[in-house]
């Protein structure tokens, strides 16, 4: 292949790539504008006079450090626990053997397959008789336990050798020491993975933190920027604002962790 | 054996608790009348009765149905790009980054920013669309347009990660297999259609699956380019995941709710089960 040209296909996928970017860049050009401004026909492409009103207005309503704090505070939650639950089942189930294993596995994996909205009244349900609407577990709890991270799991369990577990084994570790010290170190690309894929699906989820917030107390993110869109339907430089600041705190950690997020989605296909 | 509970027992009460119960509460609230305060009342298929007279749930399937298929069409789409990508040795981890920006995104984000260039008074689509000298419309507003509108993003926020899992598949193609057809004098175009495409069908089939699961349960668009602005567009084209929001916690028809629940799930498993049925004849296991 060492003799063909590539420019022609770069030059593909510099057509295609500048579609991906020109919403983001003309986010970032209106955002610097003013609000008459914006509405002119035909549009300014560079804003006529630079202004940061948008930013000023859009910090002045809306609460966004304490919005962060609640998406920051859900996902942590949420990763930490869904890691822990479906590390400790993954193991069992690729290692561990106990009467009806097959038969409960067989029941995680019929779960995986039901859409999300199957579960959604029952666990409305759970959470209002539990006192816990507008609360922060509230939005972390249902995400903790995830058929799809006990099967991630049991996967990279069963893909690696038996040895380094029997010797330990030996040496008189019990179960746990055999998981904490042995299995688990060696399942980090997967632990990454799975953190990467319930992070972001955490931090990008709109319906269930809709539902279960209903004052609009302990809102994240997804629902205070909907908030702030049905507050200032036309403003667009303060609503580009709000997309802008709210989106940028995933696209940076994305930059630093980009091989752990291919590699999940790789592993999984995220979707839904 | 009392270790395997120890480790199996966060797991499984979570499951029970928060999925295994509520799928079954849906179920069973399927066939009930319940109100937003007091005692639910039994009442047979009358949910599902009323479902089917239901010209809003016909609408929100055939807009849900309309959406996916027009969402298929980014995976064509997503399998050339990812050929491509794979072509290049330099830029590569650029162009990746460059197409899996709107994944890391907040879908929130992705809409409102959307719901501005597609605005028809002075919208950069319209504008755009105007040096060609072709119309603008409200394409957001405009019921004819909506779906068409919410596809195109969809699409655009599906493509990195279709790109990923694909090129993880075209990454498995023995080279061998590509410099052996080079030298029977094969093309770049021939080699696409007789050996990059069967040999990525089994990729190409898992994210087909992914695509159209998805797509049956859009909702984020609408929520945020209609709803969230009152937009009365809202009323022609809500998809059945949206129906099923506004019927279960923003009406409180739980019953009712949970019916149009249960039929999306027979619907997603319909779709599923036809994909797997037809794969037999297109997708290739080497």
């Amino acid at each position: 292949m060492g003799e063909r040209r590539t420019w022609p296909i770069h030059l593909l996928l510099i057509a295609a790539s500048v579609i991906m970017v020109v919403p983001f860049a003309w986010q970032i050009l209106t955002v610097f504008k003013t609000t008459p401004e914006v509405a002119r026909i035909p549009p300014t492409v560079l804003p006529q006079e630079f202004s940061l009103h948008a930013f000023e207005t859009f910090f002045s309503t809306v609460p966004f450090w304490s919005m962060f704090a609640v998406s920051t505070g859900s996902l942590v939650l949420r990763v930490v626990g869904q890691v822990a639950v479906a590390a400790l089942a993954g193991y069992a189930f690729a290692r561990l053997p106990f009467p009806g294993r097959n038969l409960l596995f067989g029941l995680f994996v019929a779960m995986l397959m039901v859409p999300s909205q199957l579960f959604l009244i029952g666990q409305y349900g759970l959470i209002r008789d539990f006192g816990l609407l507008d609360t922060l577990p509230a939005l972390a709890i249902p995400g903790m336990f995830s058929a799809f991270g006990t099967f991630l799991m049991r996967q990279a369990f069963m893909n690696m050798p038996a040895d380094f577990e029997e010797a330990a084994r030996l040496d008189g570790a019990n179960p746990f020491q055999v998981f904490w010290y042995v299995m688990l170190p060696m399942a980090k690309p997967t632990l990454a993975a799975l953190t990467v894929l319930t992070g972001l699906y955490s931090w990008n989820d709109l319906l269930w933190p809709l539902i279960v917030s209903p004052s609009g107390e302990n809102r994240p993110l997804p629902v205070g920027l909907a908030g702030l869109q049905g507050q200032f339907g036309t403003d667009y430089p303060t609503l580009m604002a709000g997309a802008l600041v709210c989106s940028i705190p995933l696209v940076l950690v994305f930059l630093l962790l980009q091989r752990q997020f291919f590699r999940g989605i790789a592993s999984s296909g995220l979707k839904g | 054996m009392g270790w395997a509970l120890l480790f199996i027992a966060p797991a499984t009460i979570g499951l029970v608790a928060l999925y295994l119960w509520p799928f079954l509460s849906t179920f069973v609230k399927s066939f009930q009348d319940v109100p937003a305060f007091g005692p639910a009342t039994y009442t047979g298929l009358d949910n599902y009765v009323e479902l089917v007279g239901d010209g809003e749930v016909w609408k929100a399937f055939g807009n849900s149905a309309l959406y996916t298929v027009l969402v298929l069409l980014g995976i064509p789409l997503a399998v050339v790009l990812a050929a491509l990508i794979e072509q290049v040795s330099r830029g590569r981890s650029v162009y990746r980054v460059l197409f899996f920006l709107p994944v890391v995104t907040l879908p929130v984000a992705v809409g409102m920013v959307w719901r501005f260039i597609y605005n028809g008074d002075f919208g950069l689509l319209n504008y755009v669309l105007s040096w060609f000298g072709i119309d603008g419309h409200y394409w957001v507003a405009d019921p004819r347009f909506t779906i068409y509108a919410f596809a195109a993003v969809g699409i655009w926020m599906g493509l990195g990660i279709n790109l990923i899992i694909l090129g993880a598949g075209l990454q498995a193609i023995p080279k061998a297999v590509y410099e052996a057809s080079a030298l029977d004098g094969a093309g770049r175009v021939r080699q696409f259609f007789h050996i990059t495409v069967p040999l990525l069908s089994p990729s190409i089939f898992f994210v087909t699956i992914l695509t159209v699961i998805a797509a049956l349960q859009m909702f984020d668009l609408i929520f945020i380019m209609l709803r969230s602005v009152n937009n009365t567009a809202l009323a022609d084209s809500k998809t059945i995941v949206y129906l099923f929001y506004e019927k279960a916690f923003v009406q409180f028809q739980q019953g009712y709710g949970a019916a149009v629940a249960i039929v999306l799930l027979i619907v997603i498993m319909i779709a599923t089960a036809l994909q797997f049925r037809l794969q037999r004849s297109w997708v290739f296991y080497g």
